[in-house]
């Protein structure tokens, strides 16, 4: 019976009814503010719950699209309401139904003015999200795509620190230029194709001519979401003046949109230009790994400093992604779950001391691990996975990165695994400035121990962060299908495989 | 069974985490000593039945990372090679943890402590264990941040959580070299499992693969490759500054780790390489070398220390300088007993070390030290145990141990066997040179710690004496009991398959007939470094301070270790960090920002001069600008269908 269940727009529109419910809450400032943290955390919990169904019905060994779901929408103009999943969407689909929880969690104190409005857009910033994954049309995919950022606009700019309008501004013109593009490349794509649908369009065969435009107008979309070397810069800006749940979705889940788009639209839709444009990735991401990795080094203010490693993290995942063979796709994946796990939680281990202490500079803090032992055994686990330890799920993507750019490129193999040491160097020295040495003020002596609350977000993070260290292939196997899809249509398409392993 | 003696310490450490959240630090020691005690046992019959009975066996515990042919599997690997280094990790360990019990006792986070050295023997265990190279570095990693949070155990100590990062980062830099290692072998392999690796190893001896643009002999580049992580782990030459440096860790943490068990690794991995380095020549001359060079270097540096942690630990350096080139002359057993027997001898000195220490209420410097012989006779007469083995002297372990890598050194007949017997003779003699130097200056002499002090010089309790004596039995006897077994004729009946020798490398079997005078050389450097270190310190006792001023600069070279700390600070921590602020004030703020969003901005305000709006504006732009997108799309589809 739950097959006939429109299961995936369930799940994607349930966050927004309950933004409804948010709306009908009556009362004084304090009821409301009360109710709608609990309504928010209720609504997203179960959205999650309800998520769990495609994760356990999902079926790894099955290739193509499932939980599919197509209606019409405008006519016959080969533009439908279309979704499904497929092991490169799903795993984005739990990790934003997971997060989001957490992040409502996060937000429980922290944020105390405006609260139904908070949460009706960390709500609708759900729906968006996961819309956006499980979208198989492609103008669907782009409104959703675009939609996410106007709730992240909103967390930041009204929520934010004290430069939250400039990190907002900033944010707005990269994502401005590039949507612009993607948009106008998504016309002509309608034009040549006469659909929007995807997969559709994936065996729809572009002029190598054309694909070469195509794939520069979803690049600057997809690049600045990355973000890649050089337009990287609004990230670190808009993670310092976002609130600490805003900066656990952005680093966990709105990051991953660049690499999704990268594997849904380009490598698929678009590979000979892919294959003509991957070395230039590839120096744009050895790059962002030494240079950003260098970068995080200088940094006095920790939000600034963890955005920074994201940014070299990220830069695996692009040359994972174009490294285009079977471990270093699969390692970009990898990657970014884990990513999105371990970033979100090391955002929040900010978030935990800056709600005791109000400011986020490294000077302000030492001798942590002192007054909060238990704080320090998961921050510095999280460091540990961040830093890509075996037995954490940091190592696993990092290491079929590396095999899978090695057998790309020996050079890009040996830039790529000097990220290695340097990250291993900024996320030791923050660890270290923060948390060891003598307790260096009476206001850090008396921060308080760590709350029920905040032992309930990191609990879940610090499991799953294990089990898929221990047992990465819970995600290797539902992936594996459809990344050996992706390389057949490469391979179909006679891109030469660098490769073909 | 076999696959208790890995998780048992696992479980001890799981244990023993959890109570240390309620500071129940008895219960904690309990059920680590016992997990490790057991973990002792098993390991001792899987000795019997694996190496004396020649039954290797692979215990399959699942997959781990598959993906496409890139498969590691979680396998326990058990050879004759594996049951060494399982008598060797899992006796020395839990001889520290129960010394650990008397040492730690005035520490009030002992429970964590516990857990931590119980974590590091679990992850040692893996590492030795391993079937594949990718479990190998886990391992590897693992025992890698078992380190950083001991040395960093006293976390409090500016001195402690500094010297734990750089021993993380240095090793780090190996890593990269393992990292890299692991990727060759794969592409070279197909896999990363040792049996594969092994079997084909012959098959691509003349293979060339592509390397930074180069082509390149595939074993020579993933042999060197795998030797740079081998460097980090070990303290080999030029990756060896973290070492000294890790001796901020508690006593009983040097002598595990940074003596006995996880500096072997590199020699383990080495050894265990074995089917695949023989077929890579060149790699191996490396690794002669710079073994050769390491036990020179740290010789010399260990000659001017007054730190008593830091003469050992540069003489552990040194000694593992020495297994890696019996390694790179195809003298792997020899390589492994010398690892076996300094495991017993080393952790005893520091173990020692550590009594002293503990004894003089923690003072580590050696000029604060002297006169105490007669009050602490126990550990005065373990540390001459451990001395004379150390050294080499007839009939203690050292002594087999030392003179098998020589005389293979000598039997290799090759230029770099030559350098390397050479420079291991000279490294002999300060070895013995140091190791009185230390043994008078903490020992003898008129005392030099204050009235106080010395009032409260008392002998260890049983509770520490008991592993030094265990550990001293080892040191007498390892040497004596091992030498037919690991590198006597029959060395190929007990190894089995676990070490490969190719016929043509023959430094072991030929090391067996070497001229008298090699053999007696090593001893006789030995007997005359003890004496003119008693010379210098015992009866004429300004005799080493003239000698230093005389040569100062060699002396001033020699104790600031060859200024390899600084040199990396110039040319590598400071240009980084330096590197770093430019890039994100000139690349990222000035010139990325300035000519892109902060340009446009600036452009943006001057022609609009709207500023008041931005604030709402922003979301209603970007909706407007997305809105009209979707105008365009169906006005498009609208004109194209409809007209």
């Amino acid at each position: 019976m739950i097959d006939n269940w429109p299961i995936l727009s369930i799940i994607t529109f349930m966050p927004l009814a309950g933004v409804l419910f948010l709306l009908i809450i009556r009362g004084d400032d304090d009821t409301v503010a009360h109710n709608s943290r609990n309504v928010a955390l209720w609504v997203s919990a179960f959205t999650f719950l309800v998520s769990l169904v495609i994760l356990i019905g999902f079926d790894s060994g099955a290739p193509g699209y499932q939980f599919e779901e197509q209606r019409v929408w405008l006519g016959d103009t080969g533009i439908s309401y279309h979704m499904g999943v497929d092991g490169i969407s799903m795993p984005f689909v739990l990790l934003s139904t997971f997060l989001t929880p957490l992040a409502i969690l996060a937000s429980w104190r922290s944020i105390t003015n405006r609260v139904r409005e908070y949460m009706i857009a960390f709500l609708f910033l759900e729906t968006m999200m996961i819309g956006m994954f499980v979208s198989l049309d492609m103008l669907m995919f782009y409104l959703f795509f675009e939609a996410v950022l106007i709730p992240m606009f909103l967390i930041i700019g009204v929520w934010g620190g004290p430069r939250r309008v400039y990190a907002a501004f900033k944010f707005f013109l990269y994502t401005l230029l590039g949507s612009v593009l993607m948009l106008v490349c998504m016309l002509a794509m309608y034009i040549d194709a006469g659909t929007t649908n995807i997969p559709q369009l994936m065996s729809h065969e572009f002029a190598r001519g054309m694909q070469t435009w195509l794939f520069i107008g979803f690049f600057a979309s997809f690049a600045v979401k990355v973000p890649m070397w050089p337009v990287h810069t609004w990230l670190p800006d808009a993670h310092v003046e976002a609130p600490t749940a805003g900066s656990m979705i952005l680093a966990g889940v709105l990051l991953k949109m660049g690499g999704y788009g990268f594997l849904r639209f380009s490598l698929p839709m678009f590979p000979f230009a892919s294959e003509f444009f991957a070395p230039m990735i590839f120096v744009l991401s050895v790059v962002a790994v030494i240079y950003t990795s260098l970068v995080a080094l200088a940094q006095s203010d920790m939000k600034k400093m963890i955005a920074y490693s994201s940014v070299a993290h990220m830069g695996f995942v692009t040359i994972g992604i174009f490294s285009m063979n079977e471990q270093g796709i699969a390692g970009a994946m990898f990657q970014m779950i884990s990513h999105g796990l371990v970033s979100a939680a090391l955002f929040f281990c900010v978030g935990v001391v800056y709600d005791r202490l109000h400011t986020r500079e490294i000077s302000a803090y030492g001798g942590v691990t002192a007054v909060m032992p238990r704080y320090a055994v998961f921050f510095m686990f999280m460091m540990l996975a961040s830093v890509g330890l075996p037995g954490t799920s940091g190592f696993v993507g990092e290491m079929l990165v590396l095999v899978g750019a090695w057998q790309a490129n020996t050079w890009l193999a040996l830039f790529a695994a000097t990220g290695l040491v340097l990250g291993a160097t900024y996320m030791l020295w923050l660890y270290r400035r923060v948390m060891f040495g003598r307790v260096v003020s009476a206001e850090v002596q008396s921060m308080e121990r760590m709350q029920m609350r905040e032992y309930g977000i990191f609990l879940p993070l610090t499991i799953l962060v294990l089990f898929f260290g221990v047992y990465p292939m819970a995600l290797l196997d539902v992936m594996d299908v459809s990344i050996q899809f992706i390389l057949d249509d490469l391979t179909a398409s006679g891109v030469a495989l660098l490769v073909a392993r | 069974m076999y696959a208790l003696i890995v998780f048992l310490p696992l479980v001890g450490s799981i244990l023993a985490g959890l109570l240390s959240l309620n500071n129940q630090d008895r219960p904690a020691e309990l059920v680590t000593v016992t997990g490790l005690l057991l973990s002792l046992l098993l390991s001792v019959i899987a000795f019997a039945e694996v190496a004396i009975g020649g039954t290797p066996v692979t215990v399959d515990i699942g997959r781990w990372i598959v993906s496409g042919d890139f498969a590691a599997q979680w396998a326990l690997r058990f050879d004759t090679m594996t049951a060494v280094m399982l008598i060797v990790v899992t006796g020395v360990s839990s001889m520290v943890h129960i010394y650990s019990v008397g040492y730690m006792s005035h520490d009030n986070a002992r429970a964590r402590f516990m857990s931590y050295l119980s974590l590091f023997t679990f992850a040692m265990l893996m590492l030795v264990t391993a079937d594949n190279l990718v479990q190998l570095f886990f391992g590897w990693e693992g025992v890698g941040v078992a380190s950083y949070l001991l040395i960093g155990f006293w976390y409090k100590k500016e001195s402690a959580h500094t010297a734990a990062m750089k021993a993380f980062v240095v090793n780090r830099v190996g890593d990269f070299g393992f990292a890299l290692g692991i990727l060759a072998v794969y592409v070279l392999f197909d896999s990363v499992q040792f049996d594969v690796i092994f079997a084909q190893s012959s098959l691509i001896a003349t293979t060339n693969i592509e390397f930074l643009g180069q082509s390149l002999p595939a074993l020579e580049v993933a042999g060197i490759l795998l030797f740079i992580g081998a460097m980090g782990k070990s303290a080999q030459l030029g990756l060896h500054t973290w070492l000294p440096d890790a001796m901020e860790g508690p006593t009983p943490v040097s002598a595990l780790i940074h003596a006995a068990t996880m500096v072997t690794a590199g020699v383990f991995m080495v050894c265990r390489l074995s089917p695949m380095l023989e077929y890579a020549p060149f790699a191996l001359d490396v690794i002669t070398i710079v073994g050769a060079m390491t036990a020179i270097f740290a010789a010399t540096v260990g000659l001017t220390q007054f730190d008593i942690k830091r003469v050992i630990a540069y003489s552990t350096c040194s000694q593992l300088g020495y297994m890696f080139f019996a390694a790179g002359v195809s003298a792997y057993p020899a390589a492994m007993f010398h690892l076996t027997t300094h495991a017993f001898f080393k952790a005893l000195l520091f173990l020692g070390a550590g009594s002293v220490i503990h004894a003089l209420s923690d003072e580590q410097d050696l000029r604060n030290m002297g006169g105490i012989w007669r009050k602490i006779p126990v550990t005065y007469a373990m540390m001459w145990i451990g001395s004379l083995a150390l050294a080499g002297f007839p009939f203690f372990a050292g002594y087999y141990s030392k003179d098998m890598i020589l005389e293979a050194a000598y039997a290799a007949h090759s230029g770099v066997g030559n350098f390397a017997f050479v420079m291991g003779c000279l490294a002999a003699f300060l070895t013995a040179f140091y190791s009185w130097r230390l043994l008078i200056l903490a020992f003898h002499g008129k005392p030099r710690a204050s009235a106080d002090v010395m009032a409260h010089v008392h002998e260890s309790p049983l509770v520490m004496t008991f592993p030094l004596l265990v550990l001293a039995i080892g040191a007498i006897f390892s040497g004596w009991l091992g030498y037919e077994l690991f590198v006597g004729h029959h060395w190929q009946q007990f190894w089995g398959d676990s070490i490969f020798i190719l016929p043509t490398n023959a430094a072991l079997e030929n090391a067996h007939h070497v001229p008298t005078w090699v053999k007696l050389l090593p001893i006789g450097l030995a007997a005359s470094g003890v004496a003119i270190a008693v010379l210098c310190y015992a009866v004429f006792t300004g005799l080493s301070a003239k000698i230093a001023a005389l040569f100062w600069p060699i002396h001033l070279f020699f104790f600031n270790k060859w200024y390899f700390d600084e040199l990396y600070d110039a040319i590598f921590v400071k240009p980084a960090v330096r590197l770093g602020h430019f890039f994100w004030l000139r690349g990222d703020r000035d010139t990325i920002d300035g000519f892109g969003p902060d340009g446009v901005s600036a452009l943006v305000y001057r022609i609009s001069g709207a500023c008041s709006r931005i604030q709402t504006g922003f979301v209603f732009h970007y909706a407007f600008a997305m809105l009209i997108g979707v105008v365009v799309l169906v006005s498009w589809y609208v004109l194209r269908f409809k007209g």
